[in-house]
């Protein structure tokens, strides 16, 4: 897929008609909400010809040019709609000076093969930005959204008018401050960290060694132990939650009446079982996979230069599949700490969790604090993703693999 | 299976020259085999604590749920005596039970009472024959003034004139036996009445069309996810190693975000004071007064569940089209088929193995969903998991919610072992 250098399209019949057609589509909308949406359309392809006949005949350096026109729309905006409209209509400028270059410098055909058809072109950049786009935006707006709107100084769920005008009296960290203070949800924090963890380390161990064991070469009933072994994640949460309702409640009452175990303890340790249950397939699909990969002459190499098994196990095995494990981990912590279904069947009050606590508000609607709530748990899911992606890489740099 | 011709071929090779040994003395052949059955035990071993572990924190509480939709030895257990009594009375012969099915009756209850356990036993039997919860309940009541003396029959009519209906007696001793499929009857709409298994009254059957619901709408939800899905898994493993990187992190933030987070945040887009409503309030395409009603309905729950099972189609689908070499399709091309042709007859056969994969991925998924029903489906969108997560909260009905649930999980079991057959469980791919 060559890049077309000297591929020029024409200013006048390309380039002028297709920013006029943007802009025009834009403006009609602008238009719809000021007065008419036809007058708007007009004045939008106007000014779209205009821009990319002034950028493409006497501005040629690229950041001067998207400067320009963002500053030109920014003002408009700005008259138009005051703060809002400056900032958005600012961006939409930078996009379309972005655009003028973009088409007028030949780039869009840049994937392309050199003998497609204006067809091809039009379709393939259609299918990348459109409907690819489309797509990637219903998958990240519904997240990114509500971050603001957790900042919302009313409570209501969504934007205010004092929001929208970027007025600092319509944010505030209310709801933050309601997060870090109100005892429901800070109880929740804290038995969200209590449970997630310890599950997460018995789902580790437990799987970590499963995996290592179904890796042999001779297994008896290999595929019966890991059908039975990954049941958990197959097994819908509702009926899990079900089974383990009944089951849980009979030996939990042995456990308080019959050992004379606390209440509290036996609370904690169905819900922290139950989690560590559902999350270890999640250790196991990942340990084994990257064992999968694994050279075996590696041990047979420690094992000949007069290492024991504990000694090739530690030094040699698991620094190599230690990227397999955290990301197994890192899987059985979300597993536990995203759970709802079964702390509502098996928890008490005593234990309920972040996503209980979410659970409750969003279905009996009290605050906006779940908005910052959410807003924090997406930071931490953003933190596990790194970390995820950084193991990922250092697992295929210790493999010897290109990155892929 | 490599490993394994390549053991029974080295076995064979034993067979051939059996007279080796090893330094010690032992003939080679069982050496080898000892040196085996060391291995395998040494992978037990190593795979033991965690199936002990699944076995006693999950399979034996599915197990118990299982046993639970067909037990029913509440009526046996609290009424002995006349469940012995009704067996060798005949309902068909249009007669009460004798006397003396009436005097064990009365002994039983006693105790019952005194134990407080009749009303368990009457909302037991509401749940076959409405009215028995009021039945027991004021029998209990009446059973103080009980004379042993006089006769048994009279007394229980005078207590509640249904002591005289033959149906009171024929549901006791219907359901005297410690084992009962009129869990799953009722969980698929039927009873079975003097007349032998029937469907219920119209009005009472739910159960058939919410399954039925619950299937379509998973569909729905997995056309809808393979219709999202493909263009992006396509884009992903077209492009270039570096950005496709950069996107997939878009798939995967998704991903890695709460269930509640999503849904939560699909709450706040799409309810009548909401970000879309407001929107397109504002652009002019909707009145104010005539906003858009997208939440708390059927199009709430499939909105809200392709955005979160997305995903989980995206990543298997992308990593079939990720092995399709793109020599197909410049071969194809350089043969003269058009752009369409080249997709159709190429590409898009090669790419069924993913779209198998990650809608049976996404349809088990969708089929047990429970909490994005419940927080945005309303009550036109809720599926089969919200009716059983109901019994076991609000009607304690738990034999029906275990029955649902056993019902639930053949079928996911089913499209498992398709799954399994389609694309192997060691195959299955996270991240």
């Amino acid at each position: 897929m060559a890049v077309v250098t000297n591929f020029r399209p024409p200013l006048i019949n390309f380039v002028v008609p297709m920013v006029a057609l943007l802009v025009a589509i834009v403006g009609f909308f602008v238009g719809l909400t000021h007065l008419n949406g036809i007058i708007g359309l007009l004045i939008g392809a106007a000014i779209g010809g205009a821009v990319a006949y002034i950028i493409g005949n006497y501005i040629p350096v690229k950041w001067q040019g998207v400067l320009a026109t963002a500053i030109a729309f920014g003002i408009g905006g700005y008259m138009l709609a005051g703060t809002i409209g400056l900032f958005t209509a600012g961006l939409f400028g930078a996009f379309v000076g972005h655009t003028v270059y973009w088409l007028s410098s030949g780039q869009y055909r840049r994937n392309v093969p050199i003998y497609s058809t204006s067809g091809q072109v039009l379709w393939h950049n259609t299918f990348r930005l459109g409907v690819c786009g489309f797509i990637f935006f219903f998958l990240i707006a519904p997240i990114i959204i509500i971050i603001p709107l957790s900042f919302n100084a009313q409570d209501f769920f969504t934007f205010t008018k004092e929001m929208l005008a970027l007025d600092p009296k319509g944010y505030s960290l209310k709801h933050y401050a309601d997060f870090l203070t109100n005892s429901s949800w800070t109880e929740a924090v804290k038995n969200s960290f209590i449970i997630a963890p310890i599950a997460t380390l018995l789902a580790t161990t437990f799987g970590t060694l499963a995996a290592i064991g179904l890796s042999q070469s001779h297994v008896p009933f290999r595929r019966s132990i890991m059908a039975m072994l990954i049941s958990p994640m197959i097994v819908p949460l509702i009926v899990s939650a079900t089974g383990m309702y009944f089951f849980y409640s009979d030996v939990g009452k042995f456990f308080t009446d019959t050992v004379g175990l606390s209440l509290g303890f036996v609370g904690y340790a169905k819900v922290i079982l139950a989690h560590a249950a559902l999350g270890t397939p999640f250790v196991i699909i990942t340990v084994t996979a990257t064992l999968v990969g694994f050279d075996k002459s590696l041990t047979r190499a420690a094992a000949n230069m007069g290492a024991n098994p504990v000694t090739t196990f530690f030094r040699i095995q698991m620094p190599l599949i230690i990227p397999g494990v955290v990301s197994g981990a890192l899987f059985a912590f979300i597993t536990s700490f995203d759970e709802v279904v079964v702390v509502l069947f098996l928890g008490s009050a005593a234990q309920k969790t972040l996503p209980w606590q979410m659970f409750t508000g969003l279905r009996e609607q009290i605050s906006p604090t779940i908005l910052a709530a959410a807003t924090l748990m997406v930071a931490i899911s953003i933190v596990l993703l790194t970390v995820l992606e950084m193991l990922r890489r250092r697992s295929e740099r210790l493999r010897g693999l290109t990155p892929a | 299976m490599v490993d394994q011709t390549a053991s029974n071929s080295q076995l064979q090779a034993q067979d051939n020259v059996s007279l080796l040994t090893t330094h010690d003395g032992q003939p080679l052949k069982k050496s080898l085999a000892k040196a085996l059955r060391r291995e395998k035990l040494r992978a037990l071993l190593l795979i033991a604590p965690l199936l002990l572990f699944i076995f006693l924190t999950f399979i034996l509480p599915i197990a118990d749920m299982l046993m639970r939709s067909v037990e029913n030895d509440i009526v046996s257990n609290t009424l002995p005596q006349a469940v012995v009594e009704l067996q060798a009375w005949d309902p068909q012969s249009g007669e009460l039970p004798p006397e003396s099915a009436y005097v064990a009756l009365a002994a039983d209850l006693k105790i019952a009472v005194k134990e407080k356990i009749h009303t368990r036993l009457g909302s037991r039997l509401n749940y076959d024959k409405a009215g028995m919860s009021g039945l027991f309940r004021k029998t209990g009541r009446e059973m103080r003034k009980f004379d042993d003396n006089q006769p048994a029959k009279d007394q229980f009519i005078s207590f509640d004139k249904d002591w005289g209906e033959i149906e009171t007696f024929t549901v006791i001793r219907r359901l005297s036996p410690n084992y009962t499929d009129s869990y799953f009857l009722s969980s698929v709409d039927r009873e079975r009445t003097s007349l032998g298994v029937q469907m219920k009254p119209e009005n009472e059957q739910i159960y058939i069309k919410l399954f039925i619901r619950t299937i379509m709408m998973s569909i729905l939800i997995t056309l809808s996810c393979v219709l999202l899905g493909y263009p992006v898994a396509y884009l992903l493993a077209t492009l270039p190693t570096k950005s496709s990187n950069m996107l997939l992190i878009l798939v995967l933030l998704p991903f890695w975000t709460s269930l509640l987070v999503r849904t939560s945040a699909w709450k706040v887009l799409l309810q009548q004071q909401g970000v879309i409503n407001d929107l397109l309030v504002w652009i002019g395409i909707i009145a104010d007064d005539n906003r858009l009603v997208m939440i708390n309905n059927m199009t709430g729950t499939i909105i809200a569940m392709t955005h979160i099972l997305l995903p989980f189609m995206i990543l298997p689908l992308y990593s079939v089209m990720k092995t399709i070499s793109p020599s197909f399709v410049r071969a194809s091309k350089s043969m003269g088929a058009t752009d369409w042709t080249t997709f159709w007859k190429i590409y898009f056969p090669n790419t069924i193995p993913g779209i198998g994969a990650g809608s049976i991925l996404v349809f088990i998924l969708a089929i047990g969903y429970y909490i994005t029903p419940e927080l945005v489906g309303g009550t036109s969108g809720v599926f089969i998991s919200n009716r059983i997560a109901y019994h076991i909260s609000s009607s304690l009905n738990w034999g029906l919610a275990a029955a649902l649930g056993a019902i639930l999980l053949f079928l996911v079991l089913a499209l498992y072992w398709v799954y399994d057959r389609i694309v192997g469980i060691d195959n299955v791919k996270l991240g």
